[in-house]
């Protein structure tokens, strides 16, 4: 078992990623229900989007509680890598994973669109098989996506360099245009945008499957 | 069991079953932090000059949560609630909260 998808209650992507890491992808891949604590087999922890906990409260607050989620502290603190996506990234930054926090969209709208995102780190995992500055075209579809943080926190992002993914048109009134971040170590990387999305030629796109591809190869290396 | 040790758990935050344990109930309110954008409460805003509702403005939304909490006194219950709002009913990144108690 290499990859691990955890399932909350309202999860939805969660199939959509087995589909990428499994289906397209020939890796291994677990299903992990949001009751299971034990991520030792698991390389890559992916947290999907969806509406876990029926988003009660607010987007991801409840999901943190979670044993499962509890295992990913563990998975991440040992430096390991940990896929946030959408609900996942909110989930992230609610553990405190990541900071930050995201709020309702600026202008209202659930966005649900392809969005161009700016590539602003090769060096990690997740992102070794794009260029510096590339434009990929991968999907958004959130109501709750616009990133927020104090200022100081913004600037230590910045000076960091842990922005990881920017937009290009900005759906969402996001600060500095975030759509994807990483911790200061740079294995966690939560974003709203839907690389699972962008993975398979049906769908229209497959920006998102060289994210996949380079965690995939990361694990025939190690 | 000495006078002493009976003395420290009275003070304890959860109180023993065969201790008296007051219950309160708390209102909470949680609201959006003054630097967060809030466009709901805009969108309210902008229903309420639509209704003709001049003078209105600074609409901002929030959570309003109740419960009931058994404490051994109301500080107890005071920081046992801080935790509870710091941990989960409110994130202190984009919100703030307060509370109110009422002995019930």
């Amino acid at each position: 078992m290499k990859f691990g998808v955890i399932v909350f209650p309202g999860s939805n992507c969660d199939r959509d990623i087995l589909w990428v890491t499994q289906g397209i992808l020939q890796q291994p891949t677990r299903m992990v229900w949001h009751e299971d604590s034990d991520l030792s087999d698991i390389d890559v922890v992916v947290v999907p989007g969806g509406f876990s906990y029926g988003d009660y409260l607010r987007c991801g607050a409840i999901a943190r509680f979670s044993p499962a989620l509890r295992a990913t502290l563990d998975h991440a603190k040992a430096g390991k890598p940990v896929l946030g996506v959408c609900n996942g990234f909110q989930i992230l930054t609610e553990a405190g994973l990541l900071p930050g926090a995201l709020v309702r969209n600026a202008n209202l709208h659930f966005v649900c669109e392809r969005s161009p995102l700016i590539v602003g780190r090769t060096d990690l995992p997740f992102t070794q098989g794009y260029r510096q500055g590339q434009t990929i075209t991968i999907p958004v579809a959130h109501g709750e996506g616009r990133y927020y943080a104090d200022a100081d926190t913004l600037a230590r992002l910045e000076d960091n360099h842990q922005v990881v993914f920017r937009y290009g048109d900005n759906p969402n009134g996001s600060l500095n245009d975030i759509a994807g971040i990483c911790n200061a170590a740079g294995n966690v990387l939560g974003m709203m945008p839907h690389p699972e999305r962008a993975s398979d030629p049906l769908t229209g796109g497959t920006d998102g499957l060289a994210l996949f591809e380079a965690l995939a190869q990361q694990l025939v290396a190690a | 069991m000495n006078s002493n040790s009976v003395t420290a758990q009275s003070v304890s935050a959860h109180a023993a079953p065969d201790q008296a344990v007051v219950t309160y109930q708390a209102r909470i309110h949680v609201t959006l932090r003054p630097s967060v954008l809030d466009p709901a409460g805009a969108a309210v805003e902008t229903g309420l000059k639509h209704l003709g509702h001049a003078g209105i403005s600074g609409v901002r939304m929030g959570k309003y949560i109740e419960l009931k909490i058994s404490a051994a006194n109301e500080a107890a219950a005071r920081q046992q609630l801080d935790q509870v709002c710091d941990q989960l009913l409110a994130n202190p990144v984009i919100e703030n909260y307060r509370f109110e108690l009422e002995s019930i």
